[in-house]
């Protein structure tokens, strides 16, 4: 049994006790893991394949109306429920509830890997900064599209059944499943980094043009790592949908210039480029913007601004970039020579 | 849709209708050319790609509306505009853009969202989230029967806009600054080594392109409307506008802004104002793919 045994376990056994220790914040935790579970996607293509997205929030809301579509359309006529706005008289039994969430997740993480080939079909020509204001382009257009379209409600949004049963277990329900999918999330991509694919990737991030001459398709992988990345974001927008129960389009599923930014910047304080990264900057953030909301209300936007000016201008490394800086043999690396020299100049 | 339909019907109905948008659109692109001109002037000399852009052609509005609330003169506002920008651009080049200069491309771009997020939030504490413009008081000129109608306040905008283009043209072409800007856009290093002191030229690229813009927003509430959070979508229009006509091209930045504002305010009259910021962004992914398809006939991305 190594020592990295005992750690997951403890990790674990903390995430599943987590609502039960601390159940006024079991809302808060599932926060943390939505937070999570989009900086990790994200990094799968900013930090690991060196395509900085900024509309992977498509995938969000995408998924967030997939989901309550689905739900819907097993039992009622889409445009008549969401132009009676839930009305009142269409009701859900638990039945109807469970199936829908299951195959409403389901379907939206598909349909968002689906979006995701076909958008990216478009904007992989594009590099670097053409390539974050595409698809930030893409995410606007999306929200605003949605926002005009009646089927799904227009800018009213669409109101979802609420979770049958006890209020409390619900959100139980929905932190496990946050964390489920986070935890599957975590353990594959450890995974796939691990794998040739990982690698081709890295390559990719590296030098696409000498990746493309030793033989790597590149469009292949980058259309695949972006699938992937969407295909989670997605579920991880269907099972928002079913938390938040009512969501609009433009403020809620296609929060550009909030969950969309705040993705970015919690890889990049946690560290862009490592596994770990993502979930220490997750967690770091949201707590950050959580005191913020709580104790500067009124500037709480002005400070996450400057959250991420300080982070990006000032400290792009992130944290785990700077304990991986300063103790490289935890990581099992050792530290390039002449960042040792440099040091013992100093 | 039928709505869509008819709306684009009366276009060919009364062809009229079609001269009235084309001046519109015209007088609006203008400004629209003025802000890219200041982007395109900081994509190509310091290689930032500023999202900020908008927010500053927002924050210049505020300050004009600012001074007509105080009792002054509208039109004493666009120089106030002008300068006060410069001097908020110098302090944001010492605090954000010089530290990331020599970073990679994205950096920048993440960087200057921030502070398009600080920019309109506090324009949103300080003068709240209403629409606002001011209104300088002007007849309307009629031809065609009253179906044309130009604001003289939107014909003094342009006239506005266009002095202010001509002054940093002939400044770009004659002064000795103007000289050392292009000579580091050229060559940065080569310019160094000129004796050209590149960091004050950059700092000075940078508060020319909040003043252009600063000006271009004081111009903008006289003949349009400013809210704390339009800057984006300004943003998004001066990068359609570059994107389209490349650097360094100021004929074709004119051509593109001006053709910008015609094509939004023909999709609006067919779409409705409500798509306004959808057109912006469609507009902007329609170029890239056309760009990307250019690039792609010889095997180039857009980079």
């Amino acid at each position: 049994m190594s020592k990295k045994f005992y750690l997951y376990s403890v990790l674990i056994a903390f995430i599943v006790v987590a609502p039960f220790v601390f159940p006024d914040f079991k809302t808060q935790l599932a926060t943390v893991w939505l937070m999570i579970i989009v900086a990790l996607t994200w990094d799968m293509t900013g930090g690991q394949m060196g395509y900085n997205s900024l509309g992977n929030i498509t995938f969000y809301g995408t998924g967030m109306y997939v989901a309550a579509v689905v739900t819907i359309a097993l039992v009622y006529d889409v445009g008549e429920y969401n132009n009676a706005f839930g009305g009142g008289i269409y009701a859900f039994t638990s039945q109807q509830y469970f199936l829908g969430l299951i195959l409403g997740t389901v379907a939206a993480g598909l349909f968002c890997s689906l979006i995701a080939v076909i958008i990216g079909f478009i904007t992989f020509g594009l590099r670097g900064p053409y390539f974050a204001i595409g698809t930030l382009g893409v995410a606007i257009a999306a929200g605003e599209l949605v926002s005009n379209w009646d089927w799904v409600g227009g800018g009213q949004g669409i109101a979802l059944p609420v979770f049958p049963g006890d209020y409390d277990v619900g959100k139980v329900m929905f932190y496990f499943l946050f964390a489920g999918t986070g935890v599957i999330l975590f353990v594959f991509a450890k995974w796939l980094y691990s794998t040739r694919f990982g690698a081709a990737i890295n390559a990719i991030r590296d030098d696409e043009e000498k990746a493309e001459a030793m033989g790597i398709h590149t469009l292949q992988y980058k259309l695949a790592a972006w699938a992937i990345a969407a295909f989670f974001v997605g579920v991880a927008g269907a099972i928002s949908a079913f938390q938040l129960i009512h969501f609009e389009p433009l403020e809620t599923a296609y929060q550009t210039i909030n969950l969309g930014i705040f993705m970015v910047v919690c890889v990049l304080l946690g560290g862009a480029g490592t596994l770990w990264g993502p979930v220490v900057g997750a967690i770091l953030f949201h707590v950050f913007k959580e005191v913020t909301w709580n104790y500067l209300l009124g500037w709480q936007w002005v400070a996450l601004g400057a959250l991420i000016v300080v982070t990006v201008v000032y400290f792009q490394g992130g944290v785990v970039g700077w304990v991986m800086d300063k103790y490289p043999h935890w990581f099992g690396l050792s530290r390039v020579a002449e960042d040792v020299a440099e040091d013992e100049q100093s | 849709m039928e709505q869509f339909v008819s709306n684009f019907g009366l276009l060919l109905e009364f062809p009229v209708v079609n001269l009235k948008i084309v001046l519109d659109g015209i007088m609006i692109g203008a400004l629209f050319a003025l802000a890219a001109y200041g982007l395109a002037l900081v994509w190509g000399v310091m290689n930032v790609k500023n999202l900020a852009q908008g927010d500053f052609v927002i924050g210049g509005g505020y300050i004009c509306w600012w001074l007509t609330q105080m009792g002054v003169p509208a039109l004493i506002g666009v120089p106030v505009a002008f300068i006060l920008m410069a001097g908020i651009g110098w302090i944001i080049y010492i605090l954000i853009i010089r530290p990331i200069l020599d970073r990679d491309l994205f950096t920048t771009l993440l960087a200057t969202f921030g502070l398009a997020i600080i920019m309109a939030q506090l324009l949103n504490l300080l003068f709240g989230s209403d629409t606002q413009s001011v209104d300088l008081g002007y007849d309307t000129l009629y031809f065609v029967d009253g179906f044309i109608d130009v604001p003289i306040a939107k014909l003094l905008g342009v006239l506005m806009a266009g002095v202010l283009a001509l002054g940093v043209i002939l400044f770009m072409k004659f002064s000795r600054m103007g000289q050392a800007i292009r000579a580091t856009a050229q060559d940065a290093r080569a310019a160094r080594v000129l004796g050209i002191n590149t960091d004050k030229v950059y700092a000075f690229t940078w508060s020319l392109n909040a003043a252009i813009c600063g000006a271009a927003g004081a111009i903008i509430v006289m003949v349009w409307v400013i809210q704390p959070f339009y800057g984006i979508t300004h943003s998004v229009r001066a990068f359609v506008i570059v994107t389209a006509a490349g650097l360094g091209n100021l004929p074709g930045v004119i051509a593109a802004g001006l053709g910008i504002g015609v094509l939004e305010q023909y999709g609006a009259h067919i779409f409705g104002i409500g798509y306004q910021q959808a057109i912006a962004v469609i507009l902007l992914l329609l170029v890239l793919i056309y760009r990307l398809s250019q690039q792609r006939r010889v095997r180039q991305s857009l980079r």
